[in-house]
């Protein structure tokens, strides 16, 4: 069989990566997971945050994140990985930064301790968001890692976030926030810079939020759209149309009293859940012609390092199987 | 603080049949505009005229309560139940609108607001809005109108307990100092601050061009006078939050993330001296089996991977992976229970189909009124 997709390939098809989705469907956990993909894949990786509190180190057996990059797993040990990094953006920490850099460091507390800053924001909506893709930019062209994954924040508001480059540049038409517009617009033009990778999970309203979401992205961002994560699936198990009291006699078995109407309703339960999925992962090819790559539900409520790697290696396996990569 | 919103309920069904409103407030993706429009459908049911205040319901669910699109005003659903239930989708921006309006002193002063190309940018654009509309709405419907009880799905934030600061935040953003000393008479020392201020706006407009600078300015100019209705507003929406007529649901789902979320919402609105009523967990997985520990679970998976390659082993597997997870989310359960008592937690099973119907509703409604 031949490999249609190398993993190092597919991670070096864009050095960033934007995750997006519906609050609900595991976006973080698909950031964790992607990034955890990589290193595997011997990339280096910095995920970034920007909504504050989240569970992404919790996966990692790591606290809470900062300004400031931490190294969530070191590489170089036995599995060849390389290491995973991550950090926290805020508009705040991002406008000081950006101010200092172009000597404005004399107005830029006052800017953010007087509450200046919300008044301008107000004024050229979409700054604070430009402050932090512009930041994300800046990583990107630094070279700090080898992918970049960027959490962004939850759907509706990722379009108003990824638009806010375009609109800004209606608003500022001069200086140096119009200039940090246009490098962000570009960077986000640029497929092979930079692209979106939809989070979804296969029920009717996530779907089509997600069918949405890519339109508008693809529309009215211009930005590159890769393969889209399909969150959750039930994996398969074979046994589950058997009746109980037979595949018991099969086996050579006992069941219990009152077993086999347990198992039944079991088995019964994954079938209609599972026939569920299957249709809305049909209506999702159909509805949006991207690759999928299906993530398994884990049966628990937490991901910690030892699921964060069955998902990542479920995730290397899914990317070895795409026909290739969109043009 | 001892939060003074009355008793504790028994039930949510007492909630119901008793509060004037009813806040379902949890993190994004957990369920809380079903949960919402499923407490509505109840007050319907329970003879009272129910209005629902939804921000951004699934397509579907919009279709079943009748919601074609954004209106300013609640429209009612037809349906076999003794009390009336409405439903509207809030719209910040008329929402906002209604408000300087009410407040201007001359109409000539809300005219000149509305026109403002900054204010326009305000519904859009300050963080918190959408929550302070939502609540401001929830104090008119509750003030001014005839509904009995009023049920408000709260915006899908991340840091979601913004509505309790966006009436505080909002009224020190409309009374904003700086701006406010560019306005003001220049004389003495009030001249020299405002010199001061004048030079920083000039390097602000250097960054983000003057015109954005000249906007805010002629808000602030056109908003004179305002601030202080606004503020009173603020306060009684603030005191209308806190009031025995009103009740907290918490919505959660069962995962790690969410139940920390939701304890952190419980201590957050604890120091707000508000109670959490009662606590709606929906998607909780089946368990099947009646032995809920992560032994009993471990003890399944044995006996599947024991009978591994047999159709009876694919069953113990597919049983064990459910009492794995539902072991785990009855831990969670127990631990946000706790975060809560003596509030009732209620919980709605994961269920084979999706809710975007009254069917749906009236299916989660069974598991949340104890009538399943």
């Amino acid at each position: 069989m031949t490999r249609a997709v190398d993993p190092e390939q597919f991670f070096a098809a864009s050095r960033l990566v934007i995750v997006a989705g519906k609050g609900g469907v595991g976006k973080t956990t698909v950031s964790a997971t992607l990034a955890r993909a990589a290193a595997l894949a011997g990339l280096s990786t910095l995920i970034v945050e920007v909504e504050g509190r989240t569970g992404l180190p919790a996966m990692y057996g790591q606290g809470e994140l900062g300004y400031d990059e931490v190294v969530l797993s070191p590489g170089g040990g036995p599995d060849g990985a390389a290491d995973v990094r991550a950090r926290t953006l805020t508009a705040d920490a991002a406008l000081l930064e950006y101010l200092r850099d172009h000597g404005l460091s004399r107005i830029s507390r006052r800017l953010v301790s007087s509450g200046a800053l919300d008044v301008v924001a107000t004024a050229a909506p979409g700054i604070k968001d430009i402050l932090l893709l512009g930041k994300v930019k800046q990583l990107e062209r630094a070279g700090v890692a080898d992918l970049i994954v960027l959490d962004a924040p939850a759907a509706g508001h990722a379009i108003t976030f990824l638009e806010s480059a375009r609109s800004l540049l209606d608003t500022v038409s001069v200086g140096p926030i119009n200039a940090q517009a246009r490098d962000v617009l570009e960077l986000l033009e640029d497929h092979r810079r930079c692209q979106v990778i939809l989070v979804t999970i296969p029920e009717e309203t996530p779907v089509n939020e997600a069918v949405e979401t890519a339109f508008s992205l693809e529309d009215r961002v211009g930005i590159g759209l890769g393969p889209i994560v399909v969150n959750g699936l039930y994996p398969e198990v074979e046994g589950l149309d058997a009746d109980p009291v037979v595949a018991a006699a099969e086996a050579g078995a006992s069941l219990r009293p009152g077993e086999d109407a347990v198992l039944a309703a079991a088995a019964e339960f994954r079938q209609a859940r599972m026939a569920l999925q299957d249709s809305q992962v049909e209506r999702l090819r159909s509805q949006l012609p991207l690759p999928q790559l299906r993530l398994p539900f884990l049966f628990t409520t937490d991901v910690g390092p030892r699921e964060l790697d069955v998902l990542a290696r479920a995730l290397l396996a899914e990317i070895d199987a795409l026909s290739g990569l969109p043009a | 603080m001892t939060p003074d919103s009355g008793e504790a309920a028994r039930s949510l069904g007492d909630l119901v049949g008793g509060r004037d409103i009813i806040v379902c407030c949890g993190s994004g993706g957990v369920g809380k505009t079903t949960t919402a429009a499923v407490v509505a459908l109840e007050g319907a049911q329970r003879g009272r005229k129910t209005v629902v205040v939804t921000i951004d319901p699934a397509k579907r669910l919009a279709d079943a309560l009748g919601l074609a699109g954004l209106s300013g005003t609640p429209s009612r659903i037809e349906g076999d139940w003794p009390g009336e239930l409405w439903a509207m989708m809030l719209d910040t921006k008329s929402t906002f609108d209604a408000l300087v309006l009410k407040h201007a002193n001359t109409p000539e002063q809300g005219r000149r607001i509305l026109a403002n190309r900054f204010y326009r940018n305000i519904s859009g654009a300050l963080s918190g809005t959408q929550e302070y509309m939502a609540m401001e709405k929830l104090h008119e419907l509750h003030d001014e109108t005839d509904f009995e009880l009023v049920v408000v799905d709260t915006p899908p934030t991340r840091h979601a307990l913004d509505f309790l600061d966006a009436p505080r935040r909002l009224s020190r953003f409309l009374d904003h100092r700086l701006f406010r000393m560019l306005i003001a008479p220049s004389r003495g020392l009030v001249k020299a601050v405002n010199m001061a201020a004048q030079t920083f706006l000039r390097t602000v407009s250097k960054v983000v061009g003057g015109d954005v600078v000249d906007d805010a300015i002629a808000f602030f100019q056109a908003f004179e006078g305002m601030e202080e209705g606004f503020r009173q507003r603020a306060a009684r929406v603030n005191e209308l939050l806190a009031a025995p007529e009103t009740a907290f649901v918490l919505v959660a789902s069962a995962r790690r993330d969410t139940v920390e979320e939701a304890q952190f919402f419980a201590d957050r609105l604890a120091e707000a001296g508000i109670a959490v009523q009662a606590l709606v967990v929906n998607r909780v997985h089946p368990s099947f089996a009646s032995s809920l520990t992560e032994a009993g679970a471990a003890a399944t998976a044995a006996r599947a991977s024991t009978l591994a390659g047999t159709s009876l082993g694919g069953l113990y597997r597919n049983l064990a992976d459910f009492q794995a997870v539902a072991s785990r989310e009855q831990g969670h359960l127990a631990g946000l229970t706790d975060a809560v008592a003596p509030a009732p937690l209620v919980w709605v099973p994961f269920l084979r189909s999706d809710v975007h119907d009254l069917a749906g509703m009236d299916e989660v409604a069974a598991h949340v009124f104890g009538r399943a």
